[in-house]
């Protein structure tokens, strides 16, 4: 039995995860009202259309708050101290990632900062992670 | 909508004991706070006609305390779900569907806790399973907490202001012979604490504990035969935003609509002003949720509430007394504080409370849920309109 934590794909969302595999960061937007929402949903939160489709986003995104966890889940494989962030995305869903690739400190991790979508594995698990963009690392 | 005082607080009770009370389930500490309300009522279950629960089956947990009910509510939403399930109760009462509603709690939070049986309130079937629990190893401490660094950049409020908040509740709980911490602490103790998801210390976040707790309401008419003094229903308000467990379903951050919305309602219903309330609770699962309650129901405008704490008004002697029994940092939390949050409200109506204020008329009591996925307001007074 996986770890109660490890995301389980349904037929909804299984896009997204498809996404995630391809190296892409791949969520939704309606096509009648043309908003952008996260997490994947048939519906859209804004309009109620159900005309929804699934895009791939640019990446882009900024930090917009964050902790840094002590002692993190195990399945991360370390147990160094880690982001749990909120990240604001350009096309402008907001949704919980971790930023990864730099120091984990406060003063590596500055608020607004830009920062690009990454993906991460674990074994047969990848999931979405967010970087310092090029240039601000 | 439903009149200010239609129903009543007429029983009212926690577990016989909490804190660590390792030799009790936490259907065991649920049955035990419902034999304690139904004692402080003066009645046994052959008078109670609706129930709620929560965490346990409904109808396996009234049949075990024998009660055969025409109406039944299990609502779910977190931490707060017995607050929506008063709410409930009322409008079932004033609807004619039952009389007396038992409304029952109990979690060993921190002698049996395991995961999916307290705080699952996003999980089962929610988005946080797939998007928002893998990053936190569902650790309320780094997820919750995601507003508080924002909050500080926005509002200038420093981790020694932030801190105050638990050595003023601390104040309270000195004198509060139930709560677990009692030694009082200072803004260096607090910000010594060890780290727990920068930049929240473990002495910012909750307590983990077992307790039970059960109120019984009813109708204003037949509250007067009680023992106890009514504990009047004026007014209830409730609403729900985020859905998955971070507060990353929150629209606006900052100025959580889902507060407003539930506060609003609260007021309107009860007909009374912020002025007008003596008593204040604010459900503090974490350091900051106060201060999110007070911006959120108006007792002080966005991006005050941080330094009005800071500057004391919600500590003994401060303007307005909030979290009397020294709340979820210093009282107990279970997983599930709301219970827990009312019970220090309904004693402070009926004069009762360790701590008890001067003159409290009116007091109000916010909790919340699954994060910020749902809220509950709730406001008391010893008189009906």
């Amino acid at each position: 039995m996986p770890h109660p934590l490890v995301p389980v794909p349904t037929p909804e969302t299984q896009p997204f995860w498809d996404g995630c595999n391809e190296g892409v960061l791949r969520i939704n937007r309606c096509r009648a009202c043309g908003d952008a929402y996260f997490p994947p949903s048939p519906i859209c939160p804004e309009c109620s259309s159900t005309n929804v489709e699934f895009f791939d986003a640019s990446g882009e995104a900024t930090l917009y708050s964050y902790t840094i966890q002590q002692k993190p889940l195990a399945l991360w494989g370390s147990d160094s101290p880690r982001s749990v962030a909120l990240i604001k995305l350009a096309e402008g869903p907001m949704l919980t990632s971790s930023v990864i690739n730099c120091e984990q400190t406060p003063e590596a991790l500055q608020l607004d900062m830009p920062l690009q979508a990454t993906f991460t594995s674990f074994d047969d698990l990848t999931v979405l992670c967010f970087e310092p963009a090029e240039g601000n690392s | 909508m439903i009149p200010p005082g239609a129903t009543a607080i007429v029983g009212a009770a926690e577990s016989t004991e909490i804190g660590k009370v390792p030799d009790m389930s936490s259907v065991g500490l649920a049955i035990d706070a419902a034999a304690n309300a139904m004692q402080d009522a003066g009645i046994t279950a052959a008078d109670i006609d609706g129930f709620t629960c929560g965490y346990f089956p409904v109808a396996d947990m009234s049949r075990q305390l024998g009660i055969f009910p025409s109406w039944a509510d299990n609502t779910v939403v977190g931490g707060c779900s017995w607050m929506f399930q008063l709410r409930n109760a009322i409008a079932a009462i004033h609807a004619g569907y039952c009389n007396t509603v038992l409304i029952v709690y109990g979690e060993s939070g921190r002698s049996t806790r395991r995961l999916g049986q307290s705080g699952d309130a996003g999980q089962k079937g929610g988005t946080g399973q797939q998007f928002d629990m893998f990053y936190s190893g569902g650790q309320a401490a780094a997820t919750f907490t995601l507003p508080v660094l924002r909050y500080q950049h926005e509002y200038g409020l420093s981790d020694e202001e932030l801190a105050v908040g638990a050595v003023s509740q601390r104040e309270w709980a000195v004198d509060v012979p139930r709560a677990t911490l009692r030694e009082p602490t200072s803004v260096e103790e607090v910000l010594d604490s060890p780290m727990v998801a920068w930049p929240i210390r473990r002495a910012m976040c909750c307590l983990v504990s077992d307790a039970g707790g059960a109120i019984i309401v009813t109708s204003a008419d037949r509250a007067r035969d009680y023992p106890k003094p009514p504990v009047y229903v004026l007014g209830t308000g409730g609403a729900l935003e985020a859905g998955v467990m971070s507060p990353a379903g929150v629209r606006e951050p900052l100025r959580p609509e889902f507060i407003r919305t539930s506060g609003e309602a609260a007021f309107s219903a009860a007909g009374v002003s912020h002025s007008d309330i003596d008593h204040l609770m604010i459900y503090d699962a974490f350091i900051h949720t106060p201060i999110f309650g007070l911006e959120g129901l108006g007792f002080v405008d966005y991006g005050e509430a941080g330094h009005f704490i800071a500057e004391g008004h919600t500590a003994p002697g401060g303007k307005l007394p909030m979290n009397t029994s020294g709340g979820g940092l210093s009282y107990a939390h279970t997983g599930a504080y709301g219970m827990l949050c009312m019970l220090e409200s309904i004693r402070q109506v009926r004069g009762e409370a360790a701590n008890q204020v001067a003159d409290v008329d009116i007091a109000l009591c916010h909790g919340w849920g699954g994060y910020w996925s749902a809220c509950s307001t709730l406001i008391f007074g010893t008189d009906a309109p």
